[in-house]
């Protein structure tokens, strides 16, 4: 779509996109183009010089049994916080399209912890599962369960996985609840009449007709759990024990801030580049046609 | 209006209590967050805590404002605030403006300007970490306000956003602003801004939430602790090692973190959906 009407001015319209033009270029095109650049380096032992090594840096991050091991942990952690907070949000969503009082109420209650950041979801949630202090962790161990998410792995994942998609819930339900209120009364009236039960209408005709909605937040889902959880990491595991809660872009500040490996951290940054790429054009691709009933 | 299929009797109660459980657990963190910064550090460190608040709020709540743990809280939420609304505002502006150009005006290598602009959705902080980091330290605005804030201005999304709506609107008040012989400026000022004022809004509040919550950008570049923002500074309040966490202070300066966003969701709920959902298109 184009205008027909413009205006004619040879310098204003340069002016005007010169301030996004200008920190575009400083910091998105220069910074990008530099990870790409030192990718293809090593530094020497001592720091003094670099030396180029091609494809170097992606051969030996391919078959660095860590590396694998962060894109293993990055599948499983986003697939549950997706999974997790998209059922819970679902289930919410639903239960408050079925009230007609309140729905509001409802609403405003469950949409503002969206506000609260992942590092402080992360406090909030360490602070509970702390082991020596959390009053969760407390009463799991009046029931025998001794939790110690700073040993064990799988508790670690657990608990950052719970964090991230609590935050996440708000949002989705918002979208759900949407979805739900956009589908007309009538066919579902005409379903009940024929005599399909709650559960019955629920699989045959709300979920089809949510599923745009349901594989938007999917995607968006997934890149949150890619690149916006790091505060969660950060602040509740730091990656570990051992690893298990290492995600890619939390491994990308590890090697490059903490390890200062930064022929190997700008390799991972083109790695994550092109995975950013793939789920923009994925989001571009379907989500430009999201809403088709 | 309510079709039959609602539920009525024991199956709506059913409904309410299922909600309420719901956000029972949703809120549960934040209110455990907001009971621990009302006690005492003995309370916490001998569980279970309490389950109700205690009487230590003006307490913990003044030491964390006042003194903090490496630096008053009241500092770093006047840096958070000054983060958030200069990457609020920086991006509105700059967005609004390339907009007008791309849309208002013909001009040589408009589409690529467009293109180069659109590519940087592809490129959030996260991954170009270290490169980004050395040019803003190259540019000495480490520890900066400046720093904080104009790495994270640049918005594709805001610009297609205020493109989207400058398409709706009709070429007849472009066309009339030209015969009463306002120019582009004018009509920038005069027609444009006041007919974007809702959207701005609504951009306003889910790009300030965005501003305010900001964690691993604020880490890489404020070594100082009087630049700290508020959401990396909690972080920051831990000891290393075995000390004991100060949990009282910690939770209030939690508490305090998430205020403002959360007052703005709130009190903009309209504004925010609204954003959100935009925003998403």
């Amino acid at each position: 779509m184009e205008k027909r009407v413009i205006f004619n001015n040879r310098v204003l319209p340069y002016a005007l996109v010169a301030p996004q033009l200008l920190v575009t270029a400083i910091f998105f095109f220069w910074p990008a183009g530099q990870a790409i650049y030192q990718s293809a380096f090593i530094p020497d032992p001592f720091g003094l010089k670099t030396q180029f090594v091609g494809l170097g840096n992606f051969e030996f991050l391919f078959s660095n049994k860590y590396y694998l091991a962060a894109f293993q942990t990055t599948a499983v952690f986003s697939g549950l916080v997706a999974g997790l907070s998209m059922g819970v949000a679902l289930w919410l969503a639903v239960m408050a399209d079925r009230v007609i009082k309140g729905a509001g109420t409802y609403r405003t209650l469950l949409i503002w912890p969206y506000a609260v950041a992942p590092a402080v979801a992360g406090v909030l949630w360490l602070f509970m599962f702390n082991p020596n202090v959390g009053v969760v962790a407390w009463y799991l161990g009046q029931y025998g369960y001794h939790w110690n998410h700073v040993l064990n792995g799988a508790e670690a994942m657990g608990l950052v996985v719970a964090a991230s998609a609590w935050k996440q819930i708000s949002y989705n339900f918002l979208f759900f609840l949407a979805g739900l209120q956009a589908i007309p009364r009538s066919v579902i009236d005409a379903a009940a009449i024929d005599g399909a039960r709650f559960w019955k209408r629920f699989w045959t005709i709300v979920f089809p007709l949510l599923s745009p909605t349901t594989f938007f937040l999917l995607v968006v889902n997934v890149v949150y759990a890619f690149f916006e959880t790091f505060g969660v990491i950060h602040t509740i595991t730091s990656g570990g024990p051992q690893q298990s809660t290492t995600i890619l872009v939390y491994k990308v500040f590890a090697d490059g801030f903490i390890g200062q490996d930064l022929g190997s951290s700008a390799a991972q940054s083109v790695v994550l580049l092109l995975v950013v790429t793939v789920l923009t054009v994925i989001q571009f691709r379907f989500i430009e046609r999201r809403v088709h009933y | 209006m309510s079709g039959m299929v609602e539920k009525r009797g024991v199956g709506l109660w059913l409904t309410h209590l299922g909600l309420v459980i719901g956000i029972v657990i949703i809120c549960f963190p934040i209110y455990l967050a907001f009971v621990a910064s009302t006690v005492t550090q003995v309370e916490i460190v001998r569980p279970p805590m309490p389950l109700v608040p205690g009487g230590h709020f003006f307490e913990n709540y003044s030491a964390a404002l006042l003194s903090g743990v490496n630096a008053p809280v009241w500092r770093m939420l006047m840096n958070s605030m000054i983060m958030a609304l200069g990457i609020t505002i920086g991006k509105i502006s700059i967005s609004i403006i390339s907009a007008y150009a791309i849309v208002y005006f013909r001009f040589p290598l408009r589409s690529v300007f467009f293109w180069l602009i659109f590519v940087t959705l592809m490129l959030p902080v996260e991954v170009r970490i270290v490169p980004t980091y050395e040019v803003v330290a190259n540019f000495g605005m480490l520890n900066s306000y400046s720093g904080l804030i104009l790495p994270l201005i640049a918005s594709a999304t805001a610009t297609f956003l205020f493109r989207q709506l400058f398409l709706t609107i009709p070429d007849e008040l472009a066309e009339a602003a030209r015969i009463d012989g306002a120019g582009p400026v004018r009509f920038f000022f005069d027609i444009l801004l006041p007919m974007s004022r809702t959207n701005i809004a609504a951009l306003f509040v889910i790009l300030f939430i965005y501003g305010w919550n900001q964690y691993l950008w604020p880490l890489l570049i404020t070594t100082e602790p009087e630049m700290n923002t508020v959401v990396m500074g909690i972080k920051q309040m831990f000891p290393s090692g075995d000390d004991l966490a100060d949990w009282p202070v910690i939770m209030a300066t939690s508490i305090l973190a998430m205020m403002p966003p959360v007052l703005v969701v709130v009190c903009m709920q309209k504004l925010f959906v609204k954003g959100l959902i935009e925003q998403e298109k």
